[in-house]
């Protein structure tokens, strides 16, 4: 690599000044959902431990859980799942040589978004 | 590695008002991104004012009225001013893009014009493509053969030579790959959608001899699979060509060679 930083040269401004892209908001919420997924999944086993340790202990975590501030993380980790399932079958495609046409991507970002709304909203009914 | 903020020496500060064209009545504003290597100072945004109805119609228009008429110290490279040196790149309302062929009509509101994303800067609105231009030369742009050469030409199939379309046209800007946010962090060891591009122009094309090489130098961590088929570079791309799938096309290249 050549000597690209001669004279303290500055970096050009990135992440400040790019117009977000369906695409890339679509790309990096697919990575944001999976981590944010980590920590619900941590959340539930919590709560599976607490019931196997003990009835005073289960009581405290399962109103924790159970509070509307609980539910609410569980109704967004609903659709963290719906969203990465359907990003994830996105990206299958994508690599078939697919899809990848930017109407066609674009296409494929709305239906990700609003599939895993009626996904949710559907989940919410059921259960 | 990713850094979502700028270092110290980057951060862009408010800059120069310059004045307003005097009996004008169609004034547009202009900000665009300032950095001299002489002052020691950080970048800052200038403002300026065009007379638009005596403004050419595209970006680089307004770029060289502002260097001859109000502001002769403004740095940029142009040339053709039509699309087709690549000199001319650099970030326009938010996206990559070619002054010269980017109409001033296509932007709502002011003009807000910065170098290329996540390069170093020489001076002004010039980025530094040392490095883009060695990953280029590090995928071999030429047509490798082991056969004896023909008396003429290399001939070709017209069905072959279509092959090449939507890939040669591509001017080598830098516009798709200073959008990738993983050439951004991973710009070091990641090739980025120009680069790759050309890589798949030589790959696929029927008189190159040297496929299971080409090939070879790409399976890599970083090198190819860096993208994760962000598509900012096909969306930006001011020749229209699609950088994302020629990528997807070398990976799937890489999958059938080995099944």
């Amino acid at each position: 690599m050549a000597d690209v930083n001669r004279g303290n040269r500055p970096l050009s401004p990135h992440l400040q000044i790019y117009r977000p892209q369906l695409t890339s908001i679509t790309s990096i919420l697919t990575r944001i959902t999976g981590n944010a997924l980590i920590v619900a999944a941590l959340l539930i086993t919590w709560w599976l431990l607490a019931a196997a340790s003990g009835e005073g202990y289960f009581a405290l975590v399962d109103g924790i859980v159970r509070s509307w501030f609980g539910k609410l993380v569980f109704l967004g980790a609903i659709w963290a799942v719906w969203y990465h399932f359907l990003a994830g079958l996105r990206h299958l495609y994508y690599d078939s040589g697919r899809g990848l046409d930017i109407p066609t991507a674009e296409k494929l970002g709305w239906a990700c978004i609003g599939g895993s709304v009626v996904l949710t909203l559907i989940t919410v009914i059921i259960l | 590695m990713v850094q979502l903020t700028l270092p110290k020496n980057s951060r862009m500060r408010v800059g120069k008002t310059w004045p307003k064209p005097e009996g004008a009545t169609n004034v547009r504003k202009f900000q665009i991104y300032r950095w001299n290597p002489d002052d020691g100072e950080n970048p800052r945004v200038d403002t300026y004012f065009v007379d638009m109805d005596k403004c050419g119609p595209m970006v680089l228009d307004a770029l060289i009225k502002i260097k001859n008429e109000i502001d002769p110290t403004l740095t940029f490279r142009r040339s053709c001013r039509e699309g087709i040196c690549g000199s001319c790149a650099m970030n326009i309302d938010g996206i990559n893009t070619l002054a010269c062929i980017y109409g001033l009509d296509e932007i709502k509101g002011d003009v807000k014009i910065y170098p290329l994303p996540h390069m170093p800067v020489i001076k002004d609105l010039i980025p530094d493509l040392t490095h883009f231009y060695a990953q280029h030369a590090s995928i071999m742009p030429w047509l490798e053969t082991a056969t004896n050469r023909p008396e003429k030409e290399w001939r070709q199939s017209i069905e072959d030579r279509r092959k090449l379309d939507g890939l040669y046209e591509c001017v080598m800007c830098a516009s798709c790959s200073t959008s990738c946010p993983s050439y951004w962090w991973n710009g070091d060891r990641y090739l980025g959608p120009a680069a790759l591009l050309h890589a798949y122009r030589w790959i696929i094309d029927s008189r190159d001899e040297a496929t299971g090489e080409r090939l070879d130098q790409l399976e890599d961590p970083f090198k190819l699979y860096r993208c994760h088929t962000i598509m900012n570079c096909a969306k930006t791309c001011p020749k229209g060509l699609n950088p994302a799938k020629a990528i997807a096309e070398i990976k799937k290249m890489m999958v059938e060679r080995v099944v």
